[in-house]
């Protein structure tokens, strides 16, 4: 070390140079989170895929055509009530009802012994049908899977589906599971 | 030290600045670690609808991303109105996708590869046919996991 009293740099344009950079990141980056909502898509078909039969009382046909018009079950159907039509297809139940989907008792890690509905919801649009308007079927069908399993663990452990932890999540998500097909692209109601 | 030894009875006080370069510093080393690179400019106008059953996207290196949707108004004179869609920086066609796919495929260690996830930025106003097409493109080279990116709208209460 020097005994004189080391010299300074003048540190006053530091601040400028920090500045700088500072600006540089402001403008090159992005800080939007991206959300969105999250499907697996099915592995294409086998060419020789044999026909599998679901029994009727099973699906739940929502058909969305060109028009952005619903057809819920061979009834048009307006979607504010889609939801609530979703749910008291998919709910399980302990007696049968011709009415409703099959139900099978099923063992499940620390639920026990659940009755697991066989509901499978059929989802088909056309491709002429608006993007905005399948995102909104497809949030309303989550969204009735969603309140489903947010009544099922208020029913069975007093708390909303998203309070719960890990093995129990993974347990209501096999009792109810999101149960929605997506059929294959059909063109039906011609371009548009 | 003599510098901090005021001399008393002088007019203005100077504002001690050594520090500034210290809290500029951490300004910038803030907005490095909450930002994302910009990666690509974006041809096409996308909208994304609104939904309310949104999950946020995790690990956004394993995040590649489609555009689709209409050209800018400014240059639909030249290019029309339909949507098209765009990979990286430029503007391609559905059958270009399983090449795109097995370079954002590349891009990652093996063991991650699974974890891709497709995020599909779509305008709001398109129609599901060329959505569609899309996504039997990425059935067929196996980029089963997608996302549609949506804007997170609260529910209103009925």
């Amino acid at each position: 070390m020097a005994s004189r009293a080391p010299q300074q740099i003048n540190a006053g344009s530091m601040a400028d140079i920090a500045f700088l950079l500072l600006i540089f990141f402001l403008v090159t980056t992005t800080m939007d989170v991206d959300s969105g909502m999250i499907r697996k898509l099915p592995p294409p078909l086998p060419p020789n895929q044999e026909k599998v039969d679901v029994k009727h009382r099973n699906i739940f046909v929502v058909l969305v055509n060109s028009y952005d018009q619903l057809l819920v079950k061979g009834k048009p159907e307006n979607i504010k009530n889609l939801r609530e039509e979703a749910k008291d297809f998919l709910r399980p139940r302990s007696v049968d009802d011709p009415d409703y989907p099959e139900t099978e008792l099923r063992k499940i890690d620390l639920l026990g012994e659940v009755w697991k509905s066989k509901g499978v919801i059929s989802l088909q649009n056309d491709r002429g049908t608006s993007y905005d308007m399948y995102i909104q079927v497809q949030n309303e069908l989550a969204a009735a899977v969603r309140e489903l399993r947010d009544e099922y663990s208020q029913d069975k452990f007093g708390v909303k589906f998203k309070k719960l932890n890990g093995d129990l999540t993974k347990a209501v998500q096999k009792a109810i599971p999101v149960a929605i097909s997506e059929a294959e692209p059909k063109d039906v109601g011609g371009k548009k | 030290m003599s510098r901090f030894k005021k001399k008393k009875g002088k007019g203005v006080v100077e504002i001690n600045t050594s520090s500034l370069p210290d809290i500029i510093f951490m300004l910038l080393f803030f907005f490095m670690v909450t930002t994302v690179m910009r990666e690509i400019t974006l041809i096409v106008h996308v909208k994304p609808p609104e939904a309310t059953e949104v999950q946020k996207l995790e690990k956004k290196g394993l995040v590649s991303y489609i555009y689709i949707g209409p050209p800018p108004a400014t240059k639909q004179k030249v290019l029309g109105s339909e949507p098209r869609i765009q990979l990286n920086d430029a503007y391609a066609n559905p059958r270009d996708i399983a090449e795109f796919i097995e370079l954002e495929r590349e891009a990652v260690i093996e063991t991650e590869r699974q974890l891709i996830t497709t995020s599909l930025k779509v305008d709001m106003n398109t129609k599901m046919g060329i959505v569609s097409d899309v996504k039997q493109e990425l059935r067929k080279v196996g980029a089963f996991k997608i996302n549609y990116s949506t804007r997170k709208k609260t529910e209103i209460k009925k």
